[in-house]
């Protein structure tokens, strides 16, 4: 019985730093400047600038998701295959660059990607045609690639790593070939993983500001970008409110679709 | 033959990937030997950046803020996040999914929005904003992380043991230290050091609730990218990552006196 009491502490610490300033925003997003209820803030999405923001943050996260699966499903197969040690190599490798500033190491890109960069002299090197996306939303996307990698990885590993080998082995003994065996034992095993991953890529792509920032250029904006010079620029706390309010709306349905296709996934295992 | 091919297919996957994951550090390394203070023209080699690192008051105050509060935060998060890790796991069902609901939101919620939240609630009650309101900031975007290496490890204890402790004789307390804490402390411990990792890497959450007098490293160099970064900030790093590097090392590839 006392034990359970322990948990009090951090429901407080709840309380106070989540439940209220999620509280806040709601009260701003809906209070005009001059105080008194209003939806103007939350409708202010629809403004041409700040709808084009948000199309182009959910296509561009899109891709990046799905760039990230394609490249970290074989990758967690490869690493799984090679059964290194308890997974603490695999931590090792993708928690090792967060120890290099995030900022510094998405910065490097521009030195990589620069028109006089050093792919582009790579290029020339080999009488290849030169790369140009800096500025462009195909290097934000690259810088969202980069960053969040991880964290489709590290997901999918964990399950794939759970998977017995015997139960590989019997889809081969029962006369199925790779793609079967992907398809209909890998994949369904994994759903779990995938999904936590999708989410853990899909979310800060979604909305962060400071990959735009650096490799988009000052003329490329995002969603993230509106909120943020709505609170550090325009200081208008009640609009950024609201287009936060919608930003949410987005990302809590895109978990539940995620949580549905989840469970449906769980069903069709058989 | 088709076994071979495979192999070396693999092998250049995990090649090309590596590549891509480190190619921005060695770029970086580079560049933190380079004279000139572009960073798109090679000027030749020096290590005066090295020397240099520390004589800006900016980069070392910013340094000391960043891992004093990666260290607090850590600490703090993994206390109050162990605590109720043990508490939850004595709770009901429908008590627990709400507890862990909230307790989710800042790990799943977009860090602009809790960054900007936090903002707010500290404007609102008239908190100043500055050292500890990044502090209280990083610890809250902290706990869930440590909750969920922490509350495995607590399934897989057995209740038990604990029992048995207490009906030799010991207090809660001394079975908690002595029993139950040994056995979750893998958990606890890489919750803190993830924790550590997380707020060392942050600059979204720390950029709203940081104030004007503050720096953290990433927000020093967030302040520096219109006027061009000091190639010390690339020294720093590199020395960062290398002692980092080294130590991770050590702890993977020793020889463990204990297997755990």
């Amino acid at each position: 019985m006392g034990k359970k009491l322990l948990a009090g502490p951090y429901l407080l610490w709840m309380v106070a730093f989540t439940v209220i300033p999620l509280a806040l925003i709601v009260y701003y997003g809906f209070t005009g400047v001059g105080g008194g209820f209003t939806l103007a803030n939350v409708a202010a999405i629809a403004r041409p600038e700040h709808s084009k923001a948000l199309v182009l943050s959910l296509a561009l996260s899109m891709v990046s998701t799905v760039c990230c699966l394609v490249l970290a499903y074989p990758l967690a197969m490869v690493l799984r295959g090679r059964g290194i040690g308890k997974g603490s190599f695999i931590v090792f490798i993708f928690i090792l660059p967060m120890w290099m500033n995030f900022l510094l190491r998405t910065m490097a890109w521009q030195t990589l990607l620069e028109k006089n960069g050093v792919i582009n002299a790579f290029l020339g090197f080999f009488g290849l045609p030169k790369l140009q996306i800096m500025n462009t939303p195909a290097a934000i996307v690259l810088g969202m690639v980069y960053n969040f990698l991880p964290f489709m990885v590290l997901p999918i590993y964990n399950v794939l790593a759970k998977i017995d080998d015997d139960t590989i082995n019997a889809a081969a003994d029962l006369g199925a070939n790779f793609f079967q065996t992907l398809l209909r034992v890998w994949f369904p095993l994994s759903l779990p993983g995938v999904i936590s991953g999708i989410t853990m890529v899909f979310v800060p792509s979604l909305t962060t500001f400071v990959i735009s920032n650096l490799l988009g250029g000052s003329k490329i904006l995002l969603i993230g970008n509106v909120i943020e010079q709505e609170f550090t620029k325009s200081g208008n706390w009640h609009m950024g409110s609201g287009l936060s309010m919608v930003l949410m709306v987005f990302i809590m349905a895109s978990m539940l679709l995620l949580a549905k296709y989840d469970r449906g996934g769980e069903g069709t295992t058989f | 033959m088709g076994q071979r091919i495979l192999r070396w297919v693999e092998n250049f996957y995990l090649f090309f990937i590596l590549l891509f994951l480190y190619i921005p550090m060695a770029t970086l390394m580079v560049l933190s030997f380079n004279t000139s203070k572009a960073r798109n023209q090679w000027g030749g080699f020096t290590l005066g950046w090295y020397l240099k690192m520390f004589d800006s008051r900016a980069i070392s105050q910013a340094l000391y803020n960043t891992l004093m509060i990666a260290f607090l935060s850590a600490l703090i998060a993994t206390v109050l996040g162990t605590l109720a890790a043990i508490g939850i796991d004595k709770m009901r069902r429908l008590p627990k999914n709400v507890y862990m609901g909230v307790s989710d939101i800042p790990m799943l919620n977009a860090e602009i929005v809790t960054g900007i939240s936090l903002m707010l609630v500290f404007i609102a009650f008239g908190v100043s904003l500055g050292f500890h309101t990044v502090l209280i900031s990083h610890i809250t975007f902290n706990v869930p992380y440590v909750i969920l290496s922490v509350a495995p490890k607590l399934k897989q204890t057995s209740q038990t043991t604990y029992e048995a402790a207490m009906d030799l004789g010991a207090p809660p307390i001394r079975a908690f230290f002595q029993v139950v804490l040994p056995d979750i402390m893998p958990g606890v411990l890489s919750g803190f050091l993830l924790a550590f990792t997380l707020s060392l890497d942050d600059f979204i959450i720390t950029h709203f609730t940081k104030g004007a007098g503050v720096n953290t490293l990433s927000t020093l160099i967030y302040s520096e990218v219109r006027r061009g970064i000091s190639p010390s900030m690339y020294a720093l790093s590199t020395v960062i990552f290398v002692v980092v590097f080294v130590l991770l090392l050590a702890s993977n590839f020793l020889p463990k006196k204990k297997e755990a």
